[in-house]
């Protein structure tokens, strides 16, 4: 499974990244060493090994579903880089 | 000029406090000036927040007054890595991403410490996002190794090992998802403890691979450390992967010995062509646990060399996940774009430093359609081989000893160019974030060229304790954790 620029053009763009043409070369020769590494993954066999998705037993959680006190819409707001009017002000989305 | 106070360790200054020789003010400003005096040389610091830690200082100077709630951290000056939420106080993760974000919340471990009545001095500087293993990705600076200024202090958590090495605060906070708290540990000559994953709260702390992480102490010695994690560990019910487990008074269990404790010593941490000076010092720290009483048994972890394989596609892959959060929309650095996309992708293109993407892009890959099963799904099966590897030497043996890394800390720039041969240096400490056991680094030795070695214990789940029995025991024969560093450039 060699890894080509393509591939990582694709990935840059399914996370929402930018990159210039330079860093997708660097970028595919670090990340393909990686991969490589981990590639030693199947020396393993664990056909009959159920993934472990968490150290411990970890169930789900319930709380009472009663009213409690949280941030305000102020506090909520703080840190926001163009609030309005009480909202999320985000560029043109259609 | 450094304060001889500034010297001692929690346990001592926590006494002289008490006996009211010395106010948690006067301790605290000493440690202020102390810490801005040689700030320029160690750079541990992202935030110093000397106002509060006065305000704070002086809430302590009354409690000490009136006698009540008093615990062994009021009016102490400790510090606290910078991904754990302080409420108004600037928390960046070390990155351009959060550069002016101030949270509105304090992480549950930050409450619980103002509720001990610790005097928190700062916020330290880390790996950008906790991704690193030298501290060299943070935006902001590159905090320095107290024993030798050329060298790294480890990372992610390098500026709460190297303050608390430099005595610029008692004791500190850091997060561990791969080795951040016991690498740097040891490569500043400092104990550092990983809890069981689900003993301490995740509440506050900002997610890299929240399967992995936890929060938990830096302390000049055992016993510190033992009253930080009893400071910190415990249910939350604001976090729904917090263990419900009591919580033994850590401080009083280190202190029951080590006779008849079975340590097992697993030859895969041991290979062939490792640095000798690290594998002589473990070995040695090895006998001496053998003469105070504990036994021996080999044991064998034959999965755990794939430990770090395993680890880089699930760190990224849960990494890739949770930093999807960054897009300028709540919170963080906004890049102005056209359209929604084009905004989010300049924002993390402009927000993320170069690890931060690698990782993001190895995450998305790992769990891209067609790759899934192949790196992902694998990585997994391979989990469970790891842990299982541990249930099985675990029903031998009460605590597994280990070198906690490879080598004594190394130069700026020296593993920078190739993220693989940094990514090496963990290949001892992952396995246990992989499993979710409780590991402890306690200085073991000295390098020829002056660089503290770090002895690493593992433990069975929830049972730090049995941990801090066994490094505090090793503490009593040994020097190594009274050494202080020099400051110097070597």
């Amino acid at each position: 499974m060699a890894l080509s620029e393509k591939d990582v053009q694709y990935v840059v763009k399914l996370a929402r990244l930018e990159v210039t043409d330079q860093e997708v070369a660097k970028y595919t020769q670090q990340l393909a060493n990686i991969l490589e590494y981990v590639e030693q993954l199947n020396k393993l066999d664990t056909s009959n090994v159920e993934p472990l998705t968490h150290p411990l037993d970890v169930k789900n959680v319930f709380r009472a579903d009663e009213l409690r006190p949280c941030l305000t819409q102020a506090e909520v707001l703080s840190n926001a880089p163009e609030p309005q009017s009480g909202h999320f002000k985000v560029p043109k989305i259609m | 000029m450094k304060n001889e106070l500034l010297e001692k360790t929690i346990h001592e200054v926590s006494a002289d406090l008490k006996a009211k020789k010395v106010s948690s003010v006067e301790l605290t400003k000493a440690a202020l000036d102390y810490l801005e005096e040689i700030e320029p040389k160690v750079q541990s610091f992202i935030t110093i927040t000397r106002d509060e830690a006065l305000r704070r200082a002086a809430e302590a100077d009354k409690r000490l007054a009136s006698g009540k709630d008093v615990t062994p951290l009021t009016g102490v000056p400790i510090a606290i890595k910078d991904l754990l939420c302080t409420k108004g106080i600037r928390t960046t993760c070390a990155s351009r991403m959060l550069e002016t974000f101030k949270p509105p919340y304090d992480a549950t471990v930050v409450e619980k410490l103002y509720q001990a009545g610790a005097v928190s001095v700062g916020k330290t500087n880390m790996d950008e996002f906790a991704m690193g293993s030298s501290t060299e990705t943070s935006f902001y600076k590159k905090t320095k190794n107290p024993w030798n200024l050329n060298c790294v202090p480890g990372g992610s958590s390098g500026g709460s090992a190297a303050c608390v090495s430099a005595g610029q605060a008692f004791a500190s906070l850091g997060s561990d998802t791969g080795g951040s708290i016991r690498q740097p540990a040891a490569l500043c000559g400092i104990v550092g403890l990983k809890p069981t994953y689900g003993r301490v709260s995740r509440y506050g702390l900002i997610a890299f691979a929240s399967s992995l992480d936890q929060v938990g102490p830096f302390g000049k010695d055992v016993e510190d450390c033992a009253i930080m994690l009893g400071a910190i560990a415990g249910h939350d019910p604001m976090d729904s992967t917090s263990a419900d487990v009591p919580v033994p008074d850590y401080a009083a269990e280190a202190k029951k010995g080590i006779k008849g404790l079975k340590i097992g010593i697993p030859k895969e941490f041991f290979p062939e062509g490792m640095n000798r000076e690290v594998s002589v010092a473990v070995k040695d720290a090895i006998a001496q646990l053998k003469s105070l009483g504990a036994e021996t048994v080999e044991v064998s972890l034959p999965s755990s060399p794939y430990g770090l394989a395993a680890y880089y596609v699930l760190a990224p892959s849960e990494a890739s996940s949770n930093l999807a959060r960054y897009d300028g929309v709540r919170y963080g650095l906004r890049i102005p774009g056209e359209n929604i996309v084009e905004m989010y992708s300049k924002t993390r293109a402009a927000g993320f430093g170069p690890e931060v993407k690698r990782r993001i892009m190895l995450g998305t890959y790992a769990l891209s359609s067609g790759y899934y099963d192949a790196y992902y799904v694998k990585a997994l099966k391979v989990r469970r081989l790891i842990k299982q590897d541990y249930d099985k030497a675990f029903e031998k043996v009460d605590v597994i000893a280990t070198p906690t890394c490879p080598n004594p800390a190394f130069r700026f720039g020296e593993k920078t160019g190739d993220p693989l041969s940094m990514y090496l240096e963990d290949i001892f400490t992952v396995s246990i974030n992989i499993t979710g056991l409780p590991g402890l680094s306690v200085p073991c030795g000295m390098s020829k060229s002056g660089l503290p070695i770090g002895l690493q214990l593992i433990g069975k789940a929830f049972d730090e304790a049995t941990l801090l029995r066994t490094a505090w025991a090793y503490e009593q024969a040994t020097e190594w954790h009274k050494q202080k560093p020099a400051l110097k450039e070597e």
